[in-house]
């Protein structure tokens, strides 16, 4: 069934049922009304708990919560995951043009192409004895839990495009990103906070890349399911804090009067509308306990934050790291953390360094610390950028931005450990066996939550729109 | 009832939004067998060759009816020969249509539908748009005391035929409140609501007065409010906003443009008008300034300003940016989709768009980085202080340039000396650095050649310092080199993100000596106010005495020093030792950079302020030699630097920085101007800027449209224009009085705004679409005209209440038997709270304002980082829709209403009802801001007691009297919170601090407080932000 379709039934079901139950009092009409959908939802709070379009799942899911470690800027394949001792020896040398030829190319337009060595030595890692950087090993030490895709491509070269295309399938601005879709698709299991959150963390270089708000945009979906941004400074969410002067029973005070009278004209107009004003009333004032107390990492033990090494309120990666676990406790559907500074043009040995000190003990440390939760086992686990980096240098010191070939990592719900998964030319620079398309990524991601990537789409201008448009294969290989 | 409306409701559908069990008994192509033919079939076997399968089209009759390979699709009248009767039917995996990969599935009323369409004989008929506007009848069906105009009978005819009630007129407070909103986006005084004949009391009419009514409207027509209404709704569909959208996101300016569009509605220009002038107004024969800000409208789209983007993609996603937004704006049609391939649902082929792209060849700009900073715009006064100041400048430039035989002497005895030390060569020497050394662990490495680079600069402040061997005898000064290298922010040389430095403290030690004295220091660049002197002038007093090269960055440049005498060894080879300061820190320290020495006499400085080469050899020319006009470039050179007339240049200097300052203050806005040579636009093969195989083509309008009747020449924007507003296109005032309809109503009577096409909604009531169509064109495209006729009608005067018969029946109101009930826009939530606080500042247009926003909000913003400076003064409490539309991060208050961010065009905004809301209306400072100022209100003109207070203030947000459990909430409300701020006195205070309104000093502080509480409880009821 057309899933749009399906939307607009729900939304008329809802209004002929909220005529049917004439006047009924919120709580009760939307029980009521609740448990004629799906027995799931008698346990919602309210109307404005979202059930999900797809019910029930397409397939059985394996993951029940996606954690997107998104490494902004850009990381190199070549001093993380791909190792290239070819590359190595050539070194300086001019790169061949039957390599580069018609290939897009950034920032290195019209200059002359040399290879630029891997900066570091790879290691094997765990019993897989995958490749990894020896800057990493952290994330090396875990090589058994994740996949590592070295085979990864995607079609837009510059930054904002490049997020634009990773989150939404799209360079064209206004589609729904990917956590817009899975809440839209799942709907979300926590209580007091969104179903898509948005963390983002600076680097120590300072090529921090600016990150536009439309990364978590809902698109064309309700605004219901755009992501909502944890900042480390200031509010927590936007106007979260309440007016200066206002204590909590201050405001709940003022809260309670308008969701009296609220209730009041909802009795006489019937308005679903004013059912769920003040529901989002009181979701709003949840929230402003809910978050502070998710952001509040001073109750976590010290071996946790050892095991992240953060410091509370530090704002680093590694505390959001240790939040995005807080979030998938707390039932929260899509989380994605940005850590920027990833954009070496540059100095890039030592950018590297800066970020292996930043990620790399933080990464593990999320997958160690859901494994003992239990909860590796349904969470997916991302880690990767908006692409990869060139093989030739840039300036003698740095690389530039790369589309033909980069590395990603996959950790968790349904993904086999312990495998790399396809590979790039000797020289680190097309993938050239079993290449994964950003569509497929997206495909394999939706099959791990239990959605064909095909049968959920909304129809916007006419058109049913899809995460993956046309395309998009599920990369079986690498999924248990 | 006359034969012709007889004939018109025997005609009629069923109930457009009902579930309809029943199948019609005369099946209407358009109605019932398109939407199913487009959304299974036209996929694979409709207009896109591309993608056909079997060489079947559905979309026309013809291709339907063709025998292929002996099989025909659609036999009109006989069923089982007909193949898709068989295939829809099938159980048969390789048979049924649509096939189970396609995800489609037909339901059994839309198998039968197709049925009984084949059996009645398979008519098609043309797609409702696209068909021309005829001359419409109006039905003869008028209801007395409802209708007011041929917009009722055309409802009140479908709705007698379905046997449908209409609601009754709406109380006389709703319709004003309504009216207000929908045509001015703000609430109305309570001094309208007295006004109203019958205020207050429904009457037999539920109606205000009839002639006042329409008093009203024009009144309100007239109001400059209206105009801007009407521009929040043409601004989402242009994209307005004063940011460029991708990755830095940086400003342009275009707010002259919003300022057009509001006075476009606001002198009601003829749409027709208003669209040529947008598309080609500098095209139009003697083009005033105002028609040129308004091909401003071509400039609205994204672009980027990012390292390494490529030229020819953004030339690409502009021309695609351009055509989505024509296809939108004025045709509802999702061009979009073929611009990679032909249309799946429409007649539109990839060729169309390219086409349609390359109207806007012409246009002059670049395809990325910073925008130009457009026409200026100034007022009379601004022009008139401009020339003013132009002239200033001009005189003293006069006066420098002027006759002088003083100093004509002084230009002889400069020569002289000049030429003297031009033949007297300075040499200079790197020096090799044996220890470097910095307090801040900047890594610095030297070269054999004297380079010196620093491998990273911070925050703090720190200083190198450089020890070198004794290098010679007899040293007269020393050069610095600031080298620009690629490694470095904008090449450097300094490591800050603008690629500068400021060197605070230049300092050579020798032995015996701390610090060499300098007679001076220049430079060959000098940032205002960070001379080279100040380098050398012993003082270290923090990080704004330095030398600083701001305006000269990216290249090499270098500080000469001279020192007070030559300096000689004082024993044995001892070495010297630079301390470079760099106290402004914030990674203003140097990247790359060299010492030298010279032993020549002096002047030490930089060879151009001795006499750049040009000057030299002049210089070296016999006098007898020179011509006039190389008499005067020395002459010029002379007056330039000598220091008798520095006092006039510091004069001209200042002259013309106050002519560009002030010239800074004028507004300027980006407009559309053609080239001679337009770019080439080439069908792109699957979207593919890399492709360059693909036909050049001309501009063009779509080709399935009538064609405009231009010969032998190339089409311009103006021909895309008036193709556009042509008699004969029947697109364009149907998608707009479509739209139109929905800022009365809340829907469209087509409901899919953007989208026309196959895939958009037959409207129930397409008559009266073209009928109010066919009003806009005839009315010479007066758009104050159809919206008088829409809110003049008796459905829009109706209740909003849905009896449960009327709700049942028609759920989504598409019979428009009773008025709607929704959210106000994002910016009218925002003027409606500032309205009823009284805080409101009225005044148009301008640059757009910076309302209270989270410190922040734009952490995530770079290249360069910003912060979001709120408005210091009035312009605080502007109205909603000249606050800053910064894309990439919309102000937090109105995107949690939907706003949209304005990176497409946007016909239909979602109305969403979230948590966040909530938050805004309860936390942002404007809405506090506005209770308190609402509070001060309600004591100081609300009367006496609260209950009187209460009534007021209800008449003020809400335009009706309060119920009784209001009363009641509210003044329980009160008294719990006067006791408890009259008690906590600071709590009180630091709300009514909130935001930049004066606190008035006469007020309780507690009861102020109590009262805020109960304003805010008002500003956040949903009917506050509900229109009805």
């Amino acid at each position: 069934m057309n899933l749009s379709l399906e939307l607009e039934q729900f939304r008329q079901q809802q209004l002929t049922r909220r005529a049917f139950l004439g006047r009924a009092s919120r709580g009760l009409g939307a029980l009521a009304f609740a448990s004629l959908m799906s027995p799931d939802l008698l346990q919602a709070a309210g109307p404005e708990r979202w059930p999900g379009a797809i019910n029930p799942l397409h397939f059985a899911p394996k993951a029940k919560r996606v954690i997107y470690l998104c490494m902004a800027g850009g990381p190199s394949h070549l001093e993380t995951f791909d190792y290239k001792p070819k590359l190595r020896e050539l070194h300086n040398q001019p790169m061949p043009e039957s390599i580069t030829k018609g290939k897009q190319i950034a920032q290195l337009q019209g200059q002359a192409l040399k290879c630029y060595g891997p900066q570091f030595n790879f290691k094997k890692f765990g019993n897989c004895g995958a490749e990894i950087c020896e800057l990493f090993p952290e994330i090396g030490a875990i090589a058994d839990e994740i996949t590592i895709i070295r085979s990864m491509t995607t079609e837009a070269i510059n930054h904002d495009p490049a997020h634009c295309f990773m989150n939404t399938g799209s360079m064209i601005a206004g589609r729904p990103s990917m956590g817009s879709w899975t809440t839209y698709g799942l709907g979300s299991e926590a209580e007091n906070l969104p179903g898509f959150v948005v963390l983002t963390s600076s680097g120590k270089g300072g090529q921090n890349q600016p990150i536009a708000a439309r990364q978590w945009s809902a698109g064309f979906l309700p605004s219901r399911f755009q992501g909502v941004q944890l900042r480390g400074k200031g509010d927590p969410v936007l106007y979260l804090t309440n007016p200066g002067g206002v204590k909590s029973g201050v405001q709940r005070d003022v809260i309670d009067a308008v969701n009296a009278i609220n209730r009041r004209t909802h009795e006489l107009v019937d308005d679903p509308e004013i059912a769920t004003r003040i529901a989002q009333y009181e979701m709003a004032f949840q929230m402003q306990a809910s978050v502070p107390e998710l952001m509040d990492v001073k109750s976590e033990p010290a071996s946790v934050l050892d095991l992240y090494g953060c410091q509370p309120g530090d704002g680093s990666f590694a505390s959001n790291c240790l939040l995005a676990r807080r979030l998938a406790e707390r039932g929260v559907r899509f989380i994605q953390l940005y850590h920027k500074d990833w954009d070496h043009h540059g100095r890039l040995t030592e950018g590297i360094k800066y970020k292996a000190q930043e990620v790399d003990r933080a990464s593990a440390a999320l997958i160690r610390d859901l494994k003992q939760r239990d909860m590796l086992k349904d969470t997916l686990v991302i880690w990767g950028g908006e692409f990869g980096r060139t093989p030739m240098s840039q300036g003698g010191d740095g690389r530039d931005h790369h589309i033909a070939g980069f590395s990603v990592w996959l950790a968790g719900a349904g993904v086999r450990g312990g495998v790399t998964y396809g590979a790039t030319d000797e020289f680190g620079y097309s993938a050239v066996e079993d290449v994964v398309q950003v569509h497929d990524f997206h495909a394999t991601m939706m099959h791990l939550l239990g959605i064909d990537h095909k049968r959920l789409t909304y129809r916007f201008q006419g058109r049913d729109f899809r995460l993956t448009d046309v395309h998009g294969k599920v990369i079986k290989k690498v999924l248990t | 009832m006359n034969l012709r409306t007889l004939l018109l409701l025997a005609a009629l559908p069923s109930l457009a939004s009902a579930q309809d069990t029943t199948l019609p008994a005369k099946i209407d192509f358009n109605r019932d067998v398109r939407p199913i033919l487009s959304d299974n079939c036209f996929k694979c076997h409709g207009f896109d060759p591309k993608t056909r399968e079997a060489d079947r089209r559905l979309d026309t009759r013809a291709g339907a009816l063709a025998s292929l390979e002996g099989i025909t699709a659609i036999v009109p009248g006989k069923l089982t020969e007909s193949d898709v009767h068989v295939r829809i039917h099938s159980s048969a995996k390789d048979e049924i249509m649509p096939p189970p990969e396609s995800g489609k599935k037909l339901s059994a009323r839309e198998r039968a539908i197709l049925d009984r369409w084949i059996e009645q004989g398979a008519e098609y008929q043309g797609h409702w748009a696209y068909e021309p506007l005829q001359k419409v009848p109006v039905p003869a069906v008028v209801k007395p005391g409802f209708s007011r105009n041929p917009i009722d009978s055309f409802l009140l005819a479908r709705q007698q035929a379905l046997g449908l009630p209409h609601a009754p007129a709406a109380e006389p407070s709703t319709l004003l409140r309504r009216l207000h909103f929908d045509l001015t986006g703000l609430p109305p005084k309570p001094e309208a609501l007295a006004a109203l004949p019958e205020a207050g009391k429904p009457t037999q009419a539920a109606a205000p007065n009839g002639a006042s009514y329409e008093a009203l409207v024009d009144q309100l027509l007239a109001s400059p409010a209206y105009s801007e209404r009407m521009a929040v709704f043409w601004l989402d569909l242009v994209r307005y906003a004063d940011s460029i959208g991708y990755h830095s996101d940086n400003a342009r300016n275009v707010s002259p443009y919003r300022d057009y569009v509001i006075r476009a509605f606001h002198e009601n220009k003829r749409f027709d008008e208003f669209t040529r002038e947008q598309l080609a107004g500098d095209l139009l024969p003697n083009a005033t300034r105002s028609q040129k800000v308004a091909s401003g409208y071509n400039r609205l789209v994204l672009t980027t300003e990012e390292g390494g983007a490529q030229p020819k993609e953004y030339e690409q996603r502009t021309v695609a940016d351009r055509v989505r937004s024509i296809g939108t704006t004025w045709l509802g049609q999702t061009i979009a989709c073929a611009q990679c391939h032909d249309h799946k649902f429409d007649p539109i082929t990839t060729r169309d768009f390219y086409r349609l792209g390359a109207f806007f060849a012409d246009i002059k700009e670049e395809s990325i980085g910073r925008r130009e900073d457009g026409l200026r715009v100034g007022t009379e006064a601004q022009e008139a202080k401009l020339q003013e100041l132009t002239a200033k400048q001009d005189a003293l430039q006069a006066k420098l340039d002027g006759p002088s035989p003083e100093l004509d002497a002084a230009q002889a005895v400069w020569e002289a000396r000049t030429l003297k030390r031009l033949n007297t060569p300075q040499t200079w020497t790197p020096l090799i650095a044996t220890k470097l050394q910095s307090d801040k662990e900047a890594g610095l490495t030297v070269e054999a050649d004297g380079l010196i680079r620093s491998a990273r600069a911070g925050k703090d402040a720190d200083v190198y310092r450089i020890t070198v061997p004794w290098p010679a005898e007899a040293i007269t000064g020393f050069r610095l080199e600031a080298l620009a290298s690629s490694r470095l922010p904008k090449k450097g040389p300094g490591h800050a993100e603008s690629g500068n430095f400021v060197l605070t403290e230049f300092s050579v030690a020798a032995p015996g000596k701390d610090a060499l004295p300098f007679t001076k220091a220049t430079a060959t660049f000098e940032q205002a106010d960070y001379p080279a002197a100040e380098a050398v002038d012993g003082k270290i007093v923090g990080g704004d005495n330095g030398w600083g090269i701001t305006g000269g960055v990216g290249v090499d440049q270098a500080l000469y020093a001279q020192l007070a005498e030559p300096l000689v060894r004082s024993a044995g080879a001892e070495p010297l030792t630079f301390t470079l300061r760099f106290d402004y820190g914030n990674q203003h320290m140097l990247g790359k950079f060299r010492l030298a020495y010279t032993t020549s006499a002096g002047p030490i400085e930089p060879p151009q302020s001795s006499a750049p080469p040009e000057i030299a050899t002049l210089l070296k020319t016999d006098p007898a030699q020179r011509d006039d006009a190389a008499r005067t470039k020395l002459r010029n050179h002379f007056r330039g630097q000598a220091p008798e007339l520095a006092t006039l240049r510091t004069e001209l200097a200042d002259a013309k920085k106050q002519r560009e300052d002030f010239d800074k203050t004028i507004d300027r806005s980006l407009v559309s101007e053609s080239m001679e040579k337009p770019r080439t636009v080439r069908v792109l093969p699957r979207g593919n800027w890399q492709d360059e195989t693909g036909e050049i083509v001309e501009p063009g309008v779509l080709d399935f449209l009538p064609q405009p009747k231009v010969e032998g020449r190339r089409l311009t924007r103006l021909d895309l224009a008036d193709w556009l507003v042509a008699r004969d296109n029947p697109l364009t005032a149907r998608v707009f009085v479509n739209r139109l309809w929905k800022l009365f109503f809340g829907t469209g009577l087509s409901k899919v705004l953007d989208d026309v096409g196959a895939q958009g909604e037959l409207p129930a009531h397409g008559a009266l679409l073209d009928w109010l169509a066919g009003q806009f064109v005839e009315s010479g495209w007066d758009v104050k005209h159809v919206v008088r006729l829409i809110v003049t009608s008796g459905a829009y005067r109706q209740s909003s209440f849905a009896p449960p018969e009327l709700q049942q029946r028609d759920p989504e109101n598409r019979e428009v038997a009773r008025q709607s009930r929704y959210r106000l826009d994002a910016e009218f939530v925002r003027d409606n709270a500032l309205a009823i606080s009284g805080l409101l500042v009225d005044r148009v247009g301008g640059r757009s304002v910076h309302p209270y926003q989270p410190v922040g909000y734009w952490e995530n913003l770079n290249f360069p980082t910003r912060e979001w400076t709120p408005s210091k003064d009035d312009n605080q409490w502007r109205r909603g829709l000249y606050t800053w539309w910064q894309r990439s991060y919309l102000h937090p208050s109105l995107m949690a209403f939907d706003a949209p961010s304005r990176e497409e065009c946007t016909a239909e905004r979602v109305r969403s009802n979230i948590p966040q809301q909530a938050l805004a209306l309860l936390n942002d400072p404007t809405y506090v801001e506005a209770a308190r100022a609402f509070a001060v209100r309600i004591v100081r003109e609300g009367g006496g007691d609260i209950a009187t207070r209460l009534g007021w203030a209800y008449r003020q947000a809400l335009a009706r009297e309060p119920r009784a459990d209001e009363l009641a909430t509210l003044t329980a409300l009160f008294d719990q919170h006067r006791a408890l701020f009259t008690a906590d006195r600071t709590a009180a205070e630091a709300l009514l601090k909130t935001g930049l309104a004066p606190v008035p000093k006469d007020f309780e502080a507690g009861e102020l407080a109590a009262w805020t509480s109960v304003a805010r409880a008002i500003l956040n009821l949903h009917e506050t932000i509900t229109r009805s």
